[in-house]
């Protein structure tokens, strides 16, 4: 055995790839496939249009919800990704200490809870603190999306911060920067990537959030997944295949950049 | 400032690392003056705390114990950015984001110092460094030994009281580095700024340094000129670190004007210099540099006795390894002459002729 184990040249290797990439992909191909049907069924093809298009775009009630989910994917990506930048900085610029562990694991416990729990324990604490303040906007929303995209944030934040040279902190503070000058004119400009980085990761998790998001928001507060959602449960036209499509490729766009961004090197 | 006056001292310094069973002292109570203006080396094999105190006289780590004063003022406790003091760092630590012209005046802009000023400045330094084309250049456009010359001037840039050089040449190719050697006394000369090198290469420290201090396991074992450190080192492990080295051991029977006259155990008596740490009695270990003895044929009027072992030819000069009657073996060095045999061959019985004041005591 000169050439060593290789797991593609194994029997049926190629079969289970394929089914894979079937699974995962041929529902989603559908999915944009029926978006351009002219008629008003998802599985059956009646001809090439784009009305589904400019129905979802005329519908109101997805331009609320849009700008609803962008609005609150800015607003608690930003604080999320500030909040991330200065953990990442609090956890990487220190001599290793016991408890730093645990300090990993308490940053990142959104991505071990199940979402269901958070939803379920934000809906009661938040029930109660809307009859308490007679508060009922957008800020509980904002705030939960912002509590589960910080880890989302945090992780390519913190990759950069650990993968640059420390020495160029020591020595800017060598040539009479305070700690402040050194963060602003140094580590800030070369952890830019990161940052832009853990921003549109955590944008894009909150955009399409729903399970936290049905449990927490208010009367009139459709997010445009939950929007799909609701409509899903009435009729289903081929305008949620447009939507989704639309959706789809605003992601995979996010995505990319944070794929091409993280990667570059300096 | 007039010159010799002590720019930089350290006073008492111990640096420890962990606390209880596990802690490592990487400086114990090293005292050490440089003077203004001068090239000072520290000078010892990795681990041995010159880093270390290079990381104090920074500020990028505080002392355990002890004072370290410039010009009279005791900076130990001050941040890295109160220190009138830079560093050309061995990875040289460029910043990548700024332009080499950027990167040079970043020490004078944190100063607050106006911008006509920096300008002004950071062309001199460029032409100081011999840079002047590359100012726009990106620090990961230019070549290593370009990147050295811009850590050098960045770091010169502010004028410091005392200049830190963390193995700055340990990157660079052997002809780069011997280039770099030179720039580095002439940059020293022109500026008139204390340097205190760090570096494991003791050709590089016996190049270009005013003074050595030679460190192991955190002490300073000795300081002097270079040729104070390569003809009379004081201790074992200078004279072994630095150059190659004969020993042999001995014991003193007297001590004649400040000589030692020690009694071979191979038979035969040196008279060797004492180090003034040192008290010449009992068993003690008598140094001679190998081109400070000459090979003698049997019979001829020698210091030591032996037999020829091994003739090595290295062009410039022949290496001659002789058995000596009391077990040890001792290399004579040679300058060849054109054409000029030696007239020995191994085998033969010789005797080896110490020159005068080349033999010298050791502690361990």
């Amino acid at each position: 055995m000169s050439r060593g184990f290789s797991i593609t040249g194994q029997p049926g290797f190629p079969f289970i790839a394929l089914l894979c990439f079937a699974v995962l992909y041929l529902p989603v191909a559908t999915l944009v496939f029926y978006a351009f049907n002219a008629g008003d069924s998802v599985a059956v093809w009646s001809g090439f249009s784009l009305r589904w298009f400019h129905s979802a775009w005329q519908n109101t009630q997805v331009q609320e919800a849009t700008m609803r989910s962008a609005l609150i994917a800015v607003v608690a990506a930003t604080i999320a990704t500030v909040t991330a930048t200065m953990a990442a900085i609090a956890t990487t610029r220190t001599a290793p200490y016991r408890g730093l562990t645990f300090k990993y694991a308490f940053i990142n416990q959104p991505l071990m809870v199940p979402e269901i729990v958070t939803a379920v324990a934000l809906l009661i604490v938040f029930s109660r603190l809307k009859v308490w303040t007679g508060y009922s906007g957008l800020g509980y929303l904002i705030a939960a999306h912002t509590a589960f995209c910080i880890p989302f944030a945090y992780m390519p934040i913190r990759a950069r911060l650990e993968g640059m040279d420390l020495t160029l902190e020591r020595a800017a503070a060598d040539l009479y920067a305070t700690p402040w000058a050194a963060f602003r004119r140094v580590t800030l400009p070369l952890l830019w990537p990161g940052i832009l980085a853990g921003f549109m990761l955590a944008f894009v998790i909150s955009l399409d959030d729903v399970v936290i998001t049905e449990f927490v928001k208010s009367a009139g507060q459709e997010t445009l997944p939950t929007y799909m959602l609701g409509q899903l449960k009435r009729s289903v036209t081929p305008e949620i295949n447009a939507i989704s499509t639309v959706f789809l490729g605003i992601s995979i766009l996010l995505v990319t950049m944070f794929f091409l961004i993280s990667r570059k090197k300096t | 400032m007039a010159a010799g006056q002590t720019a930089i001292e350290a006073k008492g310094v111990t640096k420890q690392f962990g606390a209880g069973q596990d802690a490592v002292k990487a400086l114990d109570n090293v005292s050490v003056s440089i003077r203004q203006n001068e090239f000072f080396t520290l000078l010892g094999p990795s681990g041995c705390g010159k880093t270390t105190l290079l990381r104090l006289i920074a500020g990028f780590d505080f002392p355990t114990e002890g004072e370290i004063l410039l010009y009279g003022e005791n900076i130990a406790p001050l941040p890295p950015y109160k220190r009138p003091v830079n560093t050309v760092f061995q990875s040289y630590a460029l910043f990548p984001h700024m332009t080499v012209a950027q990167n040079i005046g970043f020490g004078l802009e944190m100063l607050g110092k106006p911008r006509a000023e920096i300008d002004e400045r950071v062309s001199q330094m460029l032409r100081l460094v011999r840079m002047e084309e590359l100012a726009n250049r990106r620090t990961s456009q230019i070549s290593g030994g370009q990147q050295q010359r811009v850590a050098l001037a960045r770091a010169l840039a502010p004028a410091p009281k005392v200049l830190l050089l963390d193995e700055p040449l340990s990157a660079l190719d052997y002809k780069l580095r011997k280039d770099m050697q030179i720039e580095l006394k002439r940059l020293q000369h022109e500026t008139g700024i204390t340097f205190i090198f760090v570096t494991h290469d003791q050709e590089e420290a016996l190049t270009m340094s005013d003074r050595i201090a030679v460190m192991s396991k955190g002490k300073i074992l000795q300081i002097g000129s270079p040729r104070d450190i390569y003809d009379r080192p004081s201790v074992r492990f200078v004279a072994n670190f630095i150059g190659e080295t004969n020993f042999i051991e001995g014991e003193v029977a007297e001590v004649v004007g400040g000589k030692a006259m020690v009694k071979l155990n191979g038979g035969g008596v040196v008279a060797a210099g004492v180090p003034e740490t040192l008290k010449p009695e009992g068993k003690v270990t008598v140094v001679v540099r190998p081109e400070h003895a000459d090979l003698v044929a049997h019979g001829g009027k020698a210091d030591l006795w032996g037999r020829l072992e091994n003739v090595v030819y290295f062009g410039t000069d022949t290496h001659y390894y002789v058995k000596l009657d009391g077990g040890e073996t001792f290399i004579i060095r040679q300058q060849n002459s054109h054409g000029g045999g030696t007239g020995h061959a191994v085998g033969d019985a010789v005797g080896v002729a110490l020159e005068p004041n080349s033999a010298q005591l050791v502690r361990d």
